[in-house]
């Protein structure tokens, strides 16, 4: 990719949303190299002097990339779904310019090879700065503690058995203690895997009537309640993923009112599908966790709101023609998210949820905040990373045009306002809409 | 003779000694090492008196030492197994118990894999019973040893700073060292990682440390724990590099203690797994093979005093 070192670029005439120092207005920023070095209201109000490369962004609003801390990339193993390249690009696509992916590729992240393979093959791209999560147990396996300690010295950011739970309480306890011996973070799939085995939607009156066999709701409480006395217990930072129903929101907003070390995120779907979208037994929208009713997924809009829910994430997980277009049973979990991640998100801005500023905290400053990335923040001395979009542009989701290699959306077809327009990392651009 | 200078029929455990009765252990082992050195070794304070080994657990430090302790004092010594003995035949261990001290025993040395299993069988018997190791509980005499070896070395025992690195949870030495160390004003430090510490470990008088150079700082005395390779496995460590990585002794780690810092281990050792192997070899540094010199003496020391005991009782 480009890789020209930048001057001095000015973006003017922006709507400047840092949410780190609550920042909005209009305004400018200013990059040399690959930092920013000056951001502000009154920047260039007098015109912007020459020998600075010019950006102006007519208005649109201008924030820090967004840093997306759930991604399944499927390279290495599964290159046929998706390459590092293929994500990077979609990622920038999305706006997003950090992103921490999953250990669940083929072998597993963990071992400090598989941490330094990924970072090295994502620098190369010089796309979206690819973070590794590394496996909390062995192969994923659930059953001996990965080597955390020198998995960190090799950069993994924080530990988990990605799309699968960690199963066992008493290795769940020891990974956490363990964990915490070093100061590290467990991420967690919270769905007790006993009553989840099997099931492809969530149990009820839809998965009755379709004839599906269903997961409880309850596995999503169940899983999360027994992790919080696990954290109490040890004392370790955990963060749950992806969490959608009421039940476990509670659970969380109950652990963090006590004090525990705990949050989490949710993704896209959670707040702005419901179990409906599986009727036609659409594949696309075979997700795990499973969606859920309209109830759970008001719980989570609030939750976002309310800040319980602390982080918003793409859970991108690309699948293939061969694995969705099954017998719903048979198909494969998982949807796009990265080139959707921001304008669905959006919604909840427009719905009047969220400001401008809440929504690029949950997609950008919250994550960065809470894995300790140097991302997030629109200040000098930052890396320019930045995005540029306009969050009212209306457009329709069509996964043909997308750059991920996999075309599986559950937003398929959905009409949605906000659009990215420029995507800068380190000061170079690496995407720029076709307006 | 000193009137009841040890006044406890049994040595069970350190927990419940008073900075008197280990003094006087000490001293008393002081006096044996000198013994030990010369070349009278042999006594016959214990003559006619029968100590037996009753080790149900491997063991061949403290087995031979005990045994070698017994000798010199001139006692009869058996040594008895729990493979190929009666223990095997699916005796209960207070039937074993009742069945020795119908021999008219004076002192039992007994290793027990079970915690408190030593103190069972001591309420079922006349004899002085010495406990040579019970599960995780207490091993008193290796933490009378290693007092002994701090003490010759260091002069005392109050207000020296002594870190315990390695597998605190299931480690009777700890405990054992834990009590002896606190009872005699020195300040304990634990060092290890959380799956390898006990619960509320901080309520046994200690810091506790996860990094081994912020533990390590400024204390006087190193003493490692073996690490049983079976729980390096995963369920407790990822493995042994990483293990050795973070908690291995080595010089770079040990360069955060005072200059002058000793290093113990009560052995086995796994070179290159707790300690570094070079490490573990300089004279300057390491007293571990002093730790197994002051073993026979504590040994002579505590086999004397409880024989002692019995014979006013009688």
């Amino acid at each position: 990719m480009a890789a020209r070192t930048p001057g001095r670029v000015a973006y003017v005439n922006a709507r400047l949303l840092d949410p780190a120092s609550g920042l909005d207005a209009r305004g400018a920023v200013l990059t040399d190299g690959e930092s920013i070095v000056d951001v502000g209201p009154g920047l260039f109000a007098g015109g912007v002097p020459s020998g600075i490369e010019t950006v102006d962004c007519n208005g649109a609003c201008l924030a820090p990339g967004l840093v997306d801390m759930r991604v399944q990339l499927r390279e290495p193993g599964e290159e046929h779904k998706e390459t590092l390249f293929s994500a990077g690009q979609a990622a920038v696509a999305g706006g997003v310019t950090s992103l921490v992916c999953l250990p669940n590729t083929d072998p597993v992240i963990d071992d400090g090879a598989t941490v330094e393979f990924v970072a090295r093959r994502a620098r190369k791209n010089g796309l979206a700065k690819v973070y590794p999560y590394a496996a909390a147990t062995k192969g994923t396996l659930g059953q001996e503690l990965s080597e955390m300690g020198l998995l960190a010295e090799a950069g993994a950011l924080a530990f988990t058995d990605g799309t699968k739970a960690i199963k066992s309480a008493q290795v769940m306890r020891r990974a956490l203690a363990y964990a915490a011996t070093f100061g590290l973070m467990i991420v967690q799939h919270p769905e007790e895997p006993s009553l989840a085995d099997g099931g492809v939607m969530t149990e009820g009156e839809m998965a009755t009537r379709m004839g599906l066999s269903g997961i409880t709701p309850a596995a999503e409480a169940i899983m999360l309640e027994r992790d919080m006395r696990l954290v109490e217990l040890t004392g370790a930072r955990y963060h749950a993923a992806h969490v959608s129903t009421a039940e476990g929101i509670d659970i969380i907003r109950r652990a963090k009112a006590r004090g525990l070390p705990v949050s989490c995120d949710t993704a896209p779907p959670y707040f702005a599908l419901n179990e409906l979208a599986v009727s036609d037994y659409r594949t696309f929208a075979k997700l795990s966790p499973p969606l859920r009713c309209e109830d759970d997924r008001r719980a989570v809009v609030e939750a976002i709101k309310e800040g319980v829910i602390d982080v918003i994430a793409s859970d991108h997980a690309p699948q293939d023609q061969d694995s969705k277009r099954l017998p719903f049973a048979q198909a494969a979990f998982g949807g796009l998210g990265l080139e959707t991640l921001l304008p669905v998100t959006l919604e909840l801005h427009h719905n009047g949820y969220l400001t401008l500023l809440q929504v690029i905290d949950r997609l950008s400053w919250a994550p960065a905040r809470l894995l300790g990335l140097p991302a997030g923040r629109l200040k000098a001395g930052a890396a320019a990373d930045i995005l540029v979009f306009d969050p009212d542009r209306p457009w329709r989701v069509n996964p043909e045009k997308f750059r991920s290699k996999s075309k599986n959306s559950p937003f398929d077809g959905r009409p949605v306002q906000g659009k990215v327009l420029r995507t800068v990392i380190d000061g170079r651009p690496v995407f720029i809409a076709d307006v | 003779m000193t009137q009841a200078r040890f006044p406890n029929r049994h040595l069970l455990g350190i927990q419940g000694l008073g900075p008197q009765e280990i003094t006087t252990l000490l001293d008393l082992s002081d006096g044996y090492v000198e013994k030990n050195r010369s070349n009278d070794r042999k006594m016959n304070t214990l003559r006619g008196q029968t100590v037996i080994n009753l080790f149900f657990e491997n063991s061949t430090r403290t087995r031979t030492s005990f045994e070698l302790a017994g000798k010199r004092l001139g006692a009869d010594v058996i040594n008895m197994q729990a493979s190929g003995s009666s223990v095997a035949k699916g005796e209960t261990l207070i039937d074993t118990a009742m069945t020795l001290n119908a021999m008219h025993v004076d002192v039992l040395v007994v290793r027990h894999p079970d915690s408190g299993a030593v103190k069972l069988l001591s309420e079922k018997v006349n004899c002085a019973v010495i406990n040579g190791g019970d599960g995780a509980h207490e091993h008193p005499t290796q933490a009378l040893l290693d007092a002994l070896t701090i003490r010759r070395r260091k002069g005392h025992l109050d207000g020296l700073t002594v870190a315990i690195c390695g597998d605190v949870l299931h480690s009777r030495v700890a405990r054992s060292n834990i009590h002896l160390l606190n009872v005699m004003g020195a300040r304990v430090r634990l060092i290890a990682p959380r799956t390898l510490l006990p619960a509320q470990a901080e309520r046994l008088g200690v810091e506790v440390f996860h990094d081994m150079r912020q533990g390590l700082r400024d204390v006087d005395i190193v003493m490692m724990l073996r690490v049983q390779n079976e729980r390096m496995r995963g369920h407790f460590i990822p493995s042994i590099r990483e293990y050795f990585h973070f908690f291995g002794l080595d010089y770079e780690k040990l360069s955060f203690a005072k200059p002058d810092a000793l290093i113990m281990h009560p052995g086995p050792m796994n070179r290159g797994v707790e300690i570094d192997s070079d490490l573990a070899d300089d004279v300057e540094r390491s007293v571990i093979r002093e730790q197994v010199e002051m073993g026979v003496a504590v040994r002579m020391a505590c086999l004397d005093i409880l024989t002692q005991n019995l014979a006013e009782v009688k």
